[in-house]
């Protein structure tokens, strides 16, 4: 890069305050310094909280209202910003500044076609004509790889995927050719395959047009993949600095070390995750203690024999028709799915979205009911043909995990009567007072602390409402637990924390996990065996390590291979 | 939020606007007199003995030609008009309340329902809501007691009245209740508690009524309101018109459609008081439920 040039974006020591209602101020971001040059792609990373969309905002003028720049400077492009006008002089959000946001179902207006929401900024701020506008989205689609870009100007956004639509957002912020991008979180909501064509493209657009990119992140992998710089942050202050190879190969500050050490690893299983502050042990273990024994007492030891098959599966999904009696389409969701868990195993089902997983645990937990084929568990039908009606014990064995731990507790109940429902309702305890017992105790065995039962959920945090749930589906003395992407909305670091209790919870009690989820570093590190499903359809089954160090299906192979991990940093030697 | 006293009172704890205060006030004040009418009213109005028509459409007593004995007048059977109003509000406010009890009980139990099990179920209640919707309310209320007075001699009566009315109000009122209930139900059933609950193996009605009912209830208290104010007009109406309340035991509108027949005699005292009485009382309860309704919108608390 040319010493000449002024760097795209250069922050000192910014810190932004928010005023509260009681006098106080929060601040969201404290003293925090980065300058991205010409074609660099600089990633701000940290957990939820941690201030680095606040940065974001900030730079683009978009603070939300009260929050202000309190100290420090933002110089774009070597123009000063200016906290009262929300911009530096000269500098227009949307032609020096493009912006690329988390969700590309909601960044683009649905009821405009793409080269409306295309010409309307270009229009607007180089005053283009219509013709020549027209031609330069034109060519901005064709920039950013959308097929058939002629016929793509005349969609709506429903008209097209998630990773086109992104790619749309992308042109769109370059419409201008900005010199500086600001992308908050632009693949989290992309699958694994699109997310790497959307890193790809940002890398191009770095290298070839000289952008400047700062990258909000929360993800290691993709920091890995395609940043040069990378800056991490903790509760809005910076803790570590520097480029991408020195940062995640040798941190040094604890936090900084703490959060690499807990992203799952895909390259090798480790017996547990590394983890960030206390696990919450102690009185733990003698909860866990019980569950094992009652567990014992219902006579369903752990001997290896399947628990749980599923032959033959099929759901359908019927879309009714515009008029009525008019035919509607057939989605089928689930098509021909056998396979077959083993108690005491942890059995993966890993796929992008779409592709029936999300259905197959809501039949396995009887929540919808299969078109064709069956669910059976010891034997006994439970779902398909000729089931029987889950009750008592039956209905007790197999027990849920929900992704959202927002919505999956009831926020008008206290926990100590959200976690008593199941247990007196199968009248598992002989009293009132022997169920508050053992609900005591589960709320140990879930590592908190017994008094959580006073409380209602929005007490808790998002981790920790998670231990809740785990501890609601333990307290129906279930057999097999089905987890559905149980981590995928949490932090890395308390990721690592549930996850290590669902491994502990396990090994104390001989539960059977059936995982769900789309992150295949999770599943390895959790998982006994895994099935990848595509489409619906069930493309490879085998044992964990077998599957990830021999991958036998083509679909398999280009999944593990578009994972960003951090086995392959950017800038690095690589090792032949 | 800065409150310039030293100590904020209930009023500024409450945070509510002056006229909403006042209008609590006088909401609850004519609630109070209605409750306590047979101790604070001068004369029984339901003794039919104890009138004289002697002094039958006397003028107010701060008139030219009133009476003393009797503050705002008496009507055309000389009955002391402050004690039928005062008799009156209580049967109008009960009606009122009776009807939307009766209402909301119906309606958040079939929303409930609706919205759950959707699907046949969801088509079948909600189609049969839909045509109650497309009557107008006082037409189908007309239709009730019309039906009941005919099948039922006894409806006329004073026992009788009040609970057909109540009917031939909550039949209509019902529906808004259950439209509302069954969007919200609709939007709870598909979180995760639900499901959590369902997964359990917990039974339906378990389910609707532990856990997301209460997910639910906001929306139906601020209806309430706003319902309580629009059954009491429409019992006021009915009456009115002739099918509500007897003339023996009168209720605010019964007494309107009484003073009605006499207003271009020049004998307004009859219908302006209850008719001030009503406007006083569905206003006053109208601005608290418009209050409330955005105090429970959790979209209109945020704004500063």
């Amino acid at each position: 890069m040319s010493d000449l040039q002024p760097p795209v974006l250069a922050i000192d020591g910014l810190r932004v305050e928010y005023p509260l209602a009681n006098g106080s101020v929060f601040t969201a971001v404290e003293h925090a310094s980065l300058v991205i040059q010409p074609g660099e792609i600089h990633a701000l990373v940290g957990e939820s909280g941690a201030g680095k969309t606040t940065i974001g905002n900030a730079v683009m003028g978009l603070l939300e209202k009260p929050g202000r720049i309190a100290a420090g400077t933002i110089h774009i492009g070597g123009k000063p910003f200016d906290p009262a006008k929300g911009s530096a002089e000269g500098v227009v959000l949307g032609r020096d500044v493009g912006a690329v946001f988390q969700d590309p179902m909601t960044s683009l207006n649905p009821l405009f076609t793409v080269e409306s929401q295309l010409t309307e900024t270009m229009r607007a701020h180089l005053k283009l004509d219509r013709a020549s506008a027209r031609a330069r989205a034109l060519q901005l689609l064709e920039a950013v790889g959308i097929p058939e870009p002629q016929r793509r100007l005349k969609a709506y956004p429903h008209q097209l995927s998630g990773g086109q639509r992104q790619r749309v957002v992308i042109a769109a912020a370059l419409s201008c050719d900005p010199k500086l991008v600001v992308a908050d979180e632009p693949t989290t909501a992309l699958d694994v395959s699109v997310q790497a064509q959307i890193l790809k493209l940002l890398r191009d657009l770095a290298d070839e047009r000289g952008i400047g990119i700062l990258l909000v992140t929360h993800n290691m992998g993709v920091v890995a993949q395609i940043a040069d710089r990378v800056t991490i942050m903790h509760r809005g202050k910076v803790v570590e600095s520097g480029p991408t190879v020195e940062v995640l190969r040798r941190p040094r500050a604890p936090y900084a070390k703490a959060l690499i050490g807990a992203v799952p690893r895909i390259d090798a299983k480790l017996d547990r995750f590394p983890v960030l502050g206390d696990e919450g042990k102690g009185r733990a273990a003698e909860a866990r203690a019980m569950l094992r024994s009652s567990a014992e007492r219902t006579g369903d030891a752990v001997d290896g024999a399947p628990i749980l098959s599923v032959e033959n599966l099929c759901v359908e999904y019927i879309t009714s028709g515009w008029l009525p009696g008019s035919k509607g389409h057939t989605f089928r969701a689930v098509d021909g799915v056998s396979f077959s868990v083993n108690s005491g195993e942890v059995f993966g089902l890993v796929g992008e979205s779409g592709c029936g997983k999300t259905t197959i645990a809501n039949v396995v937990s009887g929540l919808l009911n299969p078109t064709a084929g069956r669910v059976t568990y010891r034997g006994q039908t439970v779902a398909g043909e000729g089931a029987i009606r889950r009750i008592g014990p039956l209905r007790q064995a197999i027990q849920m995990i929900f992704q959202d731990p927002y919505s999956s507790l009831n926020s008008r109940m206290r926990i100590g009567s959200i976690l008593a429902e199941p247990i007196l309702f199968y009248r598992l305890a002989s009293s009132k007072a022997e169920a508050e017992d053992d609900v005591a105790r589960l709320i140990e065995a879930v590592g908190l602390e017994a008094e959580a039962a006073q409380r209602f959920p929005h007490a808790f945090s998002g981790g920790q409402r998670q231990r809740l749930s785990i501890a609601r589906a333990l307290g129906a003395r279930p057999r097999l637990i089905v987890c559905d992407e149980p981590t995928s909305s949490l932090d890395v670091s308390v990721q690592a924390q549930i996850l290590n209790l669902l491994k502990d919870l396990r090994d104390a009690t001989g539960l059977t996990l059936l995982l769900i989820s789309h992150d295949l570093a999770v599943v390895r590190q959790m998982c006994d065996r895994v099935a990848v499903m595509r489409q619906g359809k069930l493309v490879e089954e085998a044992p964990s390590e077998t599957l990830f160090t021999a991958p036998q299906h083509p679909y398999t192979r280009e999944l593990l291979s578009l994972v960003p991990t951090l086995d392959r940093i950017r800038g690095e030697p690589q090792a032949a | 939020m800065k409150t310039l006293a030293p100590s904020p009172g209930l009023i500024t704890r409450i945070g509510a606007p002056i006229s909403v205060m006042v209008a609590a006030v006088l909401a609850l004040a004519i609630v109070a007199c209605a409750l306590l009418a047979a101790w604070i009213a001068p004369y029984d109005p339901t003794d039919l003995a104890s009138f004289e028509l002697i002094n039958a459409e006397l003028p107010p007593a701060f008139t030219a030609d009133g009476d003393a004995r009797f503050l705002l007048g008496t009507d055309n059977q000389g009955r002391d008009l402050l004690s039928a109003m005062l008799y009156g509000a209580r049967v109008s406010i009960a009606i009122g309340g009776g009807a939307v009890i009766m209402a909301a009980t119906l309606g958040v139990i079939l929303g409930l329902i609706a919205g759950y099990y959707g699907g046949r179920v969801d088509a079948v209640i909600m189609r049969v809501a839909d045509v109650i919707l497309s009557f107008p309310t006082i037409l189908l209320a007309l239709l009730v007691s019309g039906v009941a007075r005919a099948i039922f001699p006894g409806a006329a009566t004073a026992e009788w009245a009040p609970l057909i009315l109540i009917c031939a109000i909550a039949i209509h009122e019902w529906v808004q209740y259950a439209r509302t209930v069954r969007a919200a139900t609709m939007v709870e059933t598909a979180k995760d508690y639900v499901r959590a609950g369902k997964v359990i193996g917990l039974p339906s009605r378990r389910i609707m009524l532990r856990h997301i009912l209460p997910n639910v209830m906001s929306p139906v208290l601020v209806i309430s309101t706003i319902n309580l104010a629009a059954a009491v007009l429409t019992e006021a109406t009915l009456s009115f018109l002739g099918v509500g309340m007897p003339p023996t035991y009168p209720s605010l509108g019964t007494l309107i459609r009484i003073g009605n027949e006499f207003v271009f005699s020049g004998i307004w005292w009859i219908a302006l008081f209850p008719a001030l009485a009503l406007v006083i009382l569905v206003l006053a309860v109208n601005i608290v439920g418009d209050w409330l309704r955005d105090r429970f919108n959790p979209k209109l608390r945020v704004k500063r």
